[in-house]
């Protein structure tokens, strides 16, 4: 797990890779091409890329007539603007009549660092996930980025996949499959389990050594759909461990946490614990600081499991 | 008019702001350098000549308004507002640090003469045009400016907020259009050309007004001109160099949010110095 990869790095080159594949792959940004990386595209298929200026709520409704057209685009710009600046262009004009356009948030979370809380967002994933009709993608790490972008080229209908800014921890092997709906367990354990999504899944595998000195056994299952959310996989930890905690760069309101809490509610509530910014926004600093400050590392993660473990 | 004495001042003062922005963004290695050095000479003229603001008091309910809506320009603001004497200069040292009054992008509730939260762009200029009327709604004396980017106004909103002002009559509103043709990914006439800018500020029932955007005394005129008409809200499309002021930053989208390293400020430095 030494290797780090940047999840939009590998989002880029995918993107030139499906565009090789398929002539109906066509990619959409407002001005951010560098960051997001569909630079490489815009450089390989220069008529097959558009570039919507500062117009994110247009650039949007293009890529859900473009969709309309039979192409299958591909729309990208930091998750504060593709899921906030668009999101009434996303829920009627994509997710309504469910087009087949995929957004591609880079810059997720609160990582973004220096920028600060007006440019970290939060929240993507609750309000992507509040949407019927619409998929929710948040991979872990590179490998598994490549594998998320292209099950959905495959997947017919809306897709939001939220990646990051940083270099994370590579945590799955290159060439890994990606099944929209399903989760991974990556560890067994029988104490408890991690729930976890995004770059927290790196921090609960880490988590979960420390816990094993104690003699505590945690399971570790990352979810790389956070909608279609993996019922079956999250009500077996549940029932297997009996006490669960999530893990997401995100608020604790309406993301990951959120819904694993509604699942388990409905199905075999058991005690939680939701780690995750705590209905705050962001501010500047390096990413690393961030993580720390905001409580997102695996000493945290060590910390929740210890308390939730109690409640037991 | 600006004496030539005045106008010196305030040259030489904007070549102080544009040495803080260098020296701040050096040392955070992180934020905004070509769009702030653009912005500068406008800005100085607004804060150090044309505005009426206290720092000693900066909820002073009759003091003009400044939203950046450009707000990753953010460094040229702290410079301002430090020279001005809203907060030391020390903490100009702390930009975009944990836990620093100074964020990469103005947050009114952290920093003092901070007037409201900007980043997201074209989101400012709507700002600018409430505050407007919550003015004159108060029957204050205060004017609003508002500062936007070349690639800003492509976003819709702009010209949603382009409409209100002028439906509301809002002749006590100033938007200055910092256009210096480029954004991040190229120029903006390359990536989407909104086409020229004042004849569609015209349309839509504004005084409109093109100036120098690096020239002190047409910038006061223009900001005088702006005042006079109290119809309307004026548009002054400020003619910028991207970076200006350090030759191997102008023109450059590529230090569009590249900070200067050791080297580069050391020229900058020396650069500034010597003019
Ligand atoms: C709504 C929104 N979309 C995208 C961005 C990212 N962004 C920051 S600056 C910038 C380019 C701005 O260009 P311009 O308005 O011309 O500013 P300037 O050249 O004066 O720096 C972009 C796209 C943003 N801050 N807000
Ligand atoms: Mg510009």
């Amino acid at each position: 797990m030494s290797e780090k990869i940047a999840t939009r790095d590998v989002y880029g080159q995918t993107l030139v890779e499906l565009g090789r594949e398929n002539s109906k792959v066509v990619v959409l940004d407002a001005d951010l091409s560098g960051s997001t990386k569909t630079k490489l595209f815009s450089k390989e298929f220069p008529e097959r890329f558009f570039n919507a200026g500062i117009a994110e709520a247009n650039m949007t409704g293009m890529a859900a007539g473009l969709a309309a057209g039979g192409m299958i685009p591909f729309a990208s710009t930091f998750a504060v603007f593709a899921a906030g600046r668009a999101f009434e262009q996303i829920r009627q004009s994509v997710a309504y009549p469910g087009m087949n356009v995929k957004i591609v948030a880079t810059h997720g979370g609160i990582t973004v660092g220096e920028d600060g809380g007006s440019h970290q967002s939060v929240e993507d994933l609750a309000i992507m996930r509040s949407l019927p009709k619409m998929t929710v993608l948040c991979p872990a790490d590179g490998p598994e980025t490549g594998a998320a972008i292209r099950a959905a080229a495959a997947y017919k209908g809306p897709v939001y996949v939220r990646l990051g800014r940083g270099k994370v921890p590579v945590v799955f092997d290159q060439g890994c499959d990606f099944t929209i709906g399903k989760g991974v367990t990556l560890r067994d354990g029988s104490d408890l389990t991690f729930i976890t999504t995004g770059l927290m899944t790196a921090e609960a595998l880490l988590a979960a050594d420390i816990l094993a000195e104690e003699n505590i056994s945690a399971r570790v299952v990352h979810l790389g759909t956070i909608k279609p959310i993996d019922i079956d996989l999250v009500l077996k930890a549940a029932r297997e461990t009996g006490a669960i905690v999530t893990a997401e760069e995100h608020s604790v309101i309406g993301g990951l946490g959120g819904a694993v809490c509604e699942t388990l509610a409905e199905g075999y509530p058991v005690p939680v614990e939701r780690v995750g910014l705590r209905d705050e926004f962001g501010q500047s600093g390096t990413a690393e600081e961030l993580l720390v400050h905001y409580g997102l590392t695996a000493a945290h993660l060590v910390e929740a499991a210890e308390r939730t473990l109690a409640r037991k | 008019m600006l004496t030539d004495q005045q106008i010196r001042e305030l040259e030489d003062t904007a070549r102080h702001l544009r040495v803080e922005v260098l020296k701040m963004l050096h040392t955070s290695q992180s934020g905004h350098t070509g769009g702030s050095l653009s912005a500068i000479d406008v800005m100085t003229v607004l804060y150090y000549q044309r505005m009426r603001h206290d720092p000693s008091n900066p909820a002073w309910e009759d003091r003009d308004r400044f939203v950046l809506s450009k707000g990753h320009a953010a460094p040229a603001l702290y410079a301002c507002l430090a020279g001005c004497g809203y907060f030391p200069k020390e903490d100009l040292k702390t930009l975009r640090r944990l836990g620093s009054h100074l964020q990469g992008h103005p947050d009114m509730n952290k920093t003092p003469g901070v007037d409201v939260c900007t980043g997201s762009l074209g989101q400012g200029i709507s700002q600018a045009v409430g505050l407007a009327m919550a003015t004159r709604l108060a029957a204050r004396p205060s004017r609003v400016y508002t500062l936007l980017g070349d690639g800003e106004v492509q976003e819709g909103q702009v010209w949603e907020a382009t409409m209100s002002a002028a439906h509301y009559g809002l002749g006590n509103l100033c938007a200055i259009i910092d256009q210096n043709g480029l954004q991040i990914d190229g120029a903006t006439e390359d990536v989407m050309n909104v086409g020229p800018l004042g004849p569609k500020f015209l349309a839509f029932n504004w005084h409109v007004l093109e100036v120098d955007g690096h020239d002190i005394q047409a910038i006061s005129r223009a900001l005088d001109e702006a005042e006079a008409e109290t119809e309307r809200p004026t548009a002054i499309i400020a003619r910028t160099v991207k970076g200006k002021g350090v030759s191997f930053f102008e023109h450059k989208a590529s230090y569009h949010g590249v900070p200067p390293n050791d080297d580069e400020l050391e020229r900058a430095l020396a650069a500034l110095a010597m003019r």
